[in-house]
Order: structure tokens, then C-alpha cells, then sequence
């Protein structure tokens, strides 16, 4: 197998974490920049419409690499998607591809189901749900906690601050909460 | 001459006034602050992106992205998302322990800064809001930009709905639990 056919298969997770671990140090070697993600929201309102709201109110022009690195991100997604696409579907567990065949999800193709993720399901109480709904969830519950899965759970708990592992753990209550309890119900609308 | 002298140390002082104010600011709710005291050119920015796509990248080609990985995950159906965040823990905290250490310096010769995190409710309550949000969407705010570039162009009406959340903590901030 040439080197190209191995990036071009589902990276393992032992190859994935090490790699994203080592974006702590980049960041901080290269300028002295702490790893997150989700302060990029904060500083799109502070640039956009800060609307004389305190937590708006700052010099979001020292934070401006914030959004160098998530505009390189959808990059690295462009990237990935065109030059390194896996050609095969994805496997995914038995007892998902059931519970989720329940619901008339059968279509495992690409990384975002596109049964549940399209813009004609936009208009409909599921898909209201599903990506209106949830992502202010995302946005308002990041700032709401000071951070997401980059800042709290990965950069927090590498510098061994206590609050980023309750932060962590209290996202992966809520990730459970939803996925075995209420997800259910909303897929069957 | 003395007179001019205070008069500049006044206006120094007012100006750090200013700059921790704002400093303070940042930091509220925020994991990330940055306070760099270079002056770069806007373009010094690119090392960040460049960093950014091949962590975009990583994101697509391990699967943290995919709405199905992260089921299985909250479903306790396989090990790979446990994995991929448990092993980047891991690496972030020794290289933390080691630039600490051997007080590791940037590229320009800064002294790298750590900053504390205070404990606040907002961390049980919004974090559990986001976890919710995070298994619906399947996304937490680094994979939206990257299922994005993927070309699930409808996910750009999952980030900017999580712009309008950003925007509405701000808004009723001091009226919340903290």
C-alpha cells in the first residue's frame, strides 16, 4: 500500500489524539496562543455586533488569530474531503445502524448524515431541531461553560486546572443525556 | 523636563489601566486568552491557519467530525472518540509540563503564559447545555467550521444559530447563575 492509499484511510484514534494533542504546544510555541475553539464565536459577535454589550466590548483585534485557525480548519476539511477522501463507507456499529434504520436513517454515507442534515429539512420541526436548536445549544452552552472540548477538555486539563474537568464532565453528561434519552424521541418526529 | 517626565509616566500608567481592563475583559468566560505583548503584522496570522488546516484535516480524517462517531460514543459503542480525546490530553499535558519546565520559549522569544482558570456554575450549567447541543448537531464549534469545508454547506445555518447562542449569553449574561 504507497503512502498516499494509508492518509487516505480512517486515521487511528492512537495517530488523531497525539496529533491533535501537539496543537497545544504549536499553539503556544508559535505565539504564545492557548488552544480553543469556541472563543472564535465570541469574537465573530464582538466584530459583528457587539451592540454595546460589555461582553462584546473588548479589542477583538488582539484575538484575531483566533479566526486564522478556524478558517484553517475548514480548509483542512476542503483538503481532507478532495485530496484525501476515503473511498469506502464508513463502518459504523451494528446496534447504531438498527437503532438508527428505526428512525429511516439507513444512508451512512459521508460524515454528516445527509437524511437528517439538508436544507430541505431545514423547514421541518426535526430539522428545526436538529440544526437551529442545537446549535445555539453549542454556541450559547460553550460561552455560557468559558469553553468547549479544545479549550476545557483538552488545553484545561492539560494545565491541570480542576474547573475545565468538571466543565468536561458535565459536557459529557449532557451528550449522554441527549443521545440515549432525548435524541430518540426527536428522530421519530 | 521632571514636570513632562510624570506626565508620560501618568499617561504609561493609564494606558496599562486601559490594556488590563481589557485584558479582564477577555478573559471573563473565556479558556483562551492571549496576551502577546509583540506587535506583529496582521499577516504573522497564517502560522495560525496554516496549524488550523492541518487540524482540519486530522478532524476529517479520523472521524471526530462525523455525526455518527460521536453517537456511538455517548451510546458507549466504541472506544475511538475516548481514544482520540484521552491521547490528546495526554500528549497537551506533557508537552505543558515540559514547556513549564525547561521554560520553553515562543519563536520570538516570549516567555510562554499559562493562565488559571477560576471555578464558576457556568461550567455545570452551560456545560451540560452544550453537551446536549454537542450529540444533536454531532459538532462541537471546531468540527462545524470543518464539516463546513467538507462541503455540508447547510451546516452554515448550525453556526451561525450558534453565533446568535453566543450572542444571547452576552446578552443576558449578568442576569445568569455564575
Amino acid at each position: 500500500m504507497g503512502i498516499l492509499e494509508m492518509i487516505k484511510q480512517p486515521w487511528p484514534w492512537y495517530v488523531a489524539g497525539p496529533l491533535i494533542g501537539l496543537t497545544v504546544p504549536a499553539l503556544l510555541i508559535l505565539g504564545n496562543k492557548s488552544f480553543g475553539i469556541s472563543s472564535s464565536l465570541r469574537h465573530v459577535c464582538a466584530i459583528c455586533l457587539p451592540a454595546n454589550i460589555p461582553f462584546f466590548k473588548y479589542d477583538w483585534k488582539k484575538e484575531i488569530w483566533n479566526l486564522f485557525f478556524v478558517a484553517g480548519i475548514a480548509i483542512g476539511g476542503i483538503v481532507a474531503i478532495t485530496l484525501l477522501k476515503n473511498p469506502h463507507p464508513m463502518l459504523i456499529h451494528p446496534d447504531l445502524a438498527i437503532e438508527l434504520a428505526g428512525f429511516g436513517i439507513n444512508d451512512f454515507h459521508g460524515l454528516v448524515p445527509a437524511q437528517l442534515f439538508n436544507w430541505g429539512e431545514l423547514m421541518s420541526v426535526k430539522g428545526m431541531i436538529m440544526m437551529v436548536v442545537g446549535g445555539f445549544l453549542v454556541g450559547f452552552g460553550t460561552r455560557y461553560a468559558g469553553g468547549c472540548t479544545s479549550g476545557h477538555a483538552i488545553m484545561g486539563i492539560s494545565n491541570l486546572q480542576w474547573p475545565s474537568l468538571v466543565a468536561t464532565c458535565c459536557f459529557m453528561a449532557g451528550g449522554f443525556l441527549m443521545a440515549n434519552w432525548i435524541l430518540p424521541f426527536i428522530l421519530s418526529l | 523636563m521632571s514636570k513632562e517626565i510624570i506626565a508620560s509616566d501618568e499617561f504609561v500608567s493609564s494606558q496599562n489601566a486601559e490594556e488590563q481592563k481589557d485584558y479582564q475583559l477577555r478573559s471573563t468566560d473565556a479558556v483562551c486568552v492571549n496576551e502577546s505583548h509583540l506587535h506583529h503584522k496582521w499577516y504573522y496570522n497564517f502560522k495560525y491557519m496554516a496549524v488550523g488546516l492541518l487540524f482540519g484535516v486530522i478532524f476529517v480524517k479520523a472521524e471526530i467530525i462525523s455525526w455518527f462517531r460521536i453517537q456511538e460514543m455517548f451510546r458507549l459503542q466504541s472506544f475511538h472518540m475516548y481514544g482520540v480525546i484521552g491521547s490528546a490530553i495526554a500528549v497537551g499535558l506533557v508537552s505543558v509540563l515540559l514547556i513549564k519546565k525547561f521554560n520553553i520559549k515562543t519563536i520570538h522569544g516570549e516567555t510562554i503564559e499559562f493562565h488559571k482558570k477560576e471555578f464558576n456554575r457556568g461550567q455545570i450549567f452551560g456545560g451540560i447545555l452544550f453537551g446536549l447541543g454537542w450529540a444533536i448537531t454531532g459538532a462541537c464549534p471546531g468540527p462545524l467550521f470543518a464539516q463546513i469545508g467538507t462541503g455540508a454547506t447547510v451546516i452554515i445555518v448550525t453556526l451561525l444559530s450558534a453565533l446568535a447562542g453566543t450572542w444571547i449569553y452576552g446578552y443576558f449574561r449578568e442576569k445568569l447563575p455564575h
